[in-house]
């Protein structure tokens, strides 16, 4: 379903849940039983209770900034934007290597598909690498949990974050290995479609973190 | 039965029926001493009646743990028991140092307990729930290891699958943290903050493997659901109480000395841990509609479906209910949490143990399932058990919230006496939905030694 609209439309608006009534293409009808999102139905049980675990997150930190928007935004000021910016740049390129890789096993090529999952790891890789340098900073100048009510936040959400990042890895690295077998094939890719579908959810919730903590004053 | 090692599980049913019995009868004494504060004083004094209630309930739940472990793995590892010998040996340590333990309580004042047991050489006695003396601790750690090696060992030669993995990881988690047990520091803080890697790892991180792994067990055995499917969903369940469950400790780390980030983290997380209950209620329901055979062993069905439900009113809503910082302000340590606790551990860890007893009795004792008579007996005990822990949690529910009105809020607070003598209406009636409790309980015990026409296995 990711081919619906083609591997090189734009980033999160590339796929549409099908028209329950459409009928399926022949490709769809092997890759998947019945119509639904992409991948393993699990793992949107799991992205939806996920995005919810950071809607509530992002809730409590949109109520807190209301009563301290002044020491808010003091505190933003000391965080690089740059590296921010960047890290946003580095996760979308990721998910583009996803949806290609999506496309390469549609087509059934495995190995272009685990060379798109690799690309894709090795930029979530720069991306904690990044994270983990701003991290250090902020250790170093002193600050910690207990400093104020926005680093305190931004430690916990950016943190909780990196973890899902590091998980998404975790799961692209099993998948990558699984292509490289050739586990997977034109017809049966459900395990791509449902990293790829994890994937993104890390890079979405970084696209509204990277807004909400560096830049929105 | 399809292994013979499989038998070793009926002995810690048995025992964990048993002290379930003990538990009740005690939990029925300290009821009444509630409102009748000299009742059996200065036989079985409230302190010592509440430490028996509560040790009792820890210890029968283990057994069930321990005796599910030994039925369902050497099933899921498609081989024999590495060992039955060594689980009967660690059954009878277990029940005679539980039993011992339960003696000391009741028949020595705790202070004089503790220092037969030489207490001061290593001293870990004095706080709930890990009442115990420390020889009884070690106790505990050996039978733990034994029976961890006996499992691991089982789970290693046979076939792996995911139920036996996270059932493993469960009762790996269960030994490791049990271990700060041990750790009593001078430092009130820290006491209290690894007093809670005990007691709320536990309950709200991996007994809830546990739980999952012998809920997905019995429910691939009477649903015929393929067993790819079951997995998937206990994946998905247990990432989620691990990811809700683990930061979800800091609702305990409001009000005694932590860093003030954890009302933010506590509150978060551990509004989200009614989610993978709710799963947990969504599996099991899915599982039974979507089944290939008609199992039956219906009373097996009711009790999975009804731990779904009750572990997420009661472990799901009722926790959340007081969940949040700024409730809890309030409601802390208020009858709330008593209401919240009953209802929680007997949704769900009571009722996931006699899920599998419910399954695995009758398979132990030659049969598929019980005879019509003796299950209907069981489902009447099915629902005057569960019937009454809802309206004993829903007493204490109205007595927490009185009392927190009462004692902590309006602008003359009463003490904490006065406040008790206000709501002692509500003990009573929870005392009388108890005694169904224990109606309930005699129910259960009953429906093992009906007689009637079985199918073979």
């Amino acid at each position: 379903m990711f081919s619906r609209k083609g591997g090189g439309a734009p980033l999160l608006f590339y796929r549409e849940f099908p028209n329950m009534t459409a009928s399926a293409t022949p490709e769809e009808t092997c890759s998947q039983e019945t119509d639904g999102p992409p991948g393993d139905l699990a793992i949107w049980i799991f992205i939806l209770a996920e995005m919810l675990v950071f809607g509530v997150m992002f809730l409590v930190y949109a109520f807190t900034r209301a009563n301290q928007v002044e020491l808010f935004n003091a505190s933003q000021l000391t965080l690089s934007r740059t590296a921010g910016a960047v890290n946003t740049l580095v996760l979308i390129t990721s998910s583009y290597c996803v949806v290609r890789a999506v496309s390469a096993i549609k087509q059934g090529m495995s190995h272009l598909c685990a060379n798109w999952l690799s690309g894709a790891i090795l930029l979530g890789g720069l991306f904690t690498s990044i994270k983990l340098w701003e991290f250090s900073e902020k250790f170093s100048a002193g600050i910690s949990l207990e400093s104020n009510d926005f680093f305190m936040f931004y430690l916990m959400l950016t943190f909780f974050h990196f973890m899902h990042v590091l998980m998404g890895m975790t799961i692209l690295a099993f998948v990558t290995a699984k292509a490289r077998r050739g586990g997977y094939s034109a017809q049966n890719h459900v395990g791509v479609e449902t990293g790829a579908s994890f994937w993104h959810m890390v890079d979405l919730l970084w696209i509204i973190l990277f807004p909400l903590v560096y830049v929105i004053r | 039965m399809q292994y013979k090692s499989q038998a070793v599980a009926k002995p810690y049913f048995i025992a964990a029926i048993g002290l379930f019995i003990g538990q009740i009868l005690f939990g029925l004494i300290m009821g009444l001493q509630y409102v009748v504060g000299d009742f059996m004083f200065p036989a079985i004094p409230f302190n010592a009646a509440r430490m028996v209630h509560t040790n009792l309930l820890i210890v029968w739940l283990l057994f069930g743990f321990m005796g599910a472990a030994y039925y369902l793995v050497p099933e899921e590892s498609e081989t024999e028991l590495f060992s039955p010998k060594l689980a009967i040996t660690m059954f009878w340590i277990f029940l005679v140092a539980g039993a011992l333990t339960i003696v000391g309580y009741l028949a020595v004042p705790y202070a004089t307990l503790a220092k037969i047991t030489m207490n001061s050489l290593f001293p870990t006695m004095g706080r709930e729930f890990l009442e115990q003396p420390t020889i009884t601790k070690l106790g505990i750690v050996v039978v733990a290891l034994a029976f961890l090696f006996n499992i691991g060992m089982t789970v290693l030669k046979g076939r792996k699958t995911a139920i036996s993995l996270v059932l493993l990881l469960g009762l790996l988690g269960l030994a490791v943290f049990f271990l700060f047990s041990f750790y009593n520091p001078d430092n009130l803080v820290k006491d209290k903050y690894f007093w809670w890697w005990v007691v709320h790892l536990w309950v709200e991180g991996v007994w809830e493997l546990i739980l999952g792994a012998i809920l997905a067990f019995v429910l691939i055995k009477i649903t015929g659901v393929d067993r790819e499917v079951v997995e998937k969903w206990l994946y998905v369940i247990i990432t989620m109480t691990l990811i809700t469950g683990i930061i979800g400790t800091g609702h305990h780390y409001y009000w005694i000395g932590t860093p003030g980030y954890w009302q933010v983290w506590g509150s978060i997380f551990s509004a989200l841990e009614p989610i993978p209950f709710f799963m947990l209620t969504i599996f099991a329901f899915n599982m039974v509609n979507k089944r290939r055979r008609e199992h039956p062993n219906k009373a097996a069905t009711l009790w999975a479906l009804g731990t779904g439900v009750m572990a997420f009113l009661g472990a799901g809503v009722w926790g959340f209910l007081h969940t949040l910082a700024p409730v809890n302000y309030y409601t802390h340590g208020t009858q709330l949490t008593a209401a919240h606790g009953h209802m929680a551990f007997y949704g769900a860890y009571v009722m996931v143990v006699l899920t599998i007893i419910s399954y695995a009795m009758p398979v132990l004792r030659g049969r598929a399932a019980n005879c019509e008579k003796a299950q209907v007996v069981e489902m009447w005990s099915f629902w005057l058990m569960t019937v009454s822990i809802v309206f004993i949690t829903l007493f204490l529910t109205g007595a927490g919230i009185l009392q927190t009105w009462l004692q902590r809020m309006g602008d003359h607070p009463m003490s904490f006496m006065d406040a008790q003598n206000a709501i002692a209406i509500f003990y009573w009636m929870r005392e009388g939905s108890g005694l169904v409790f224990l109606i309930g309980l005699a129910t259960y015990v009953t429906s093992f030694f009906i007689k009637g026409e079985t199918k073979a296995i």
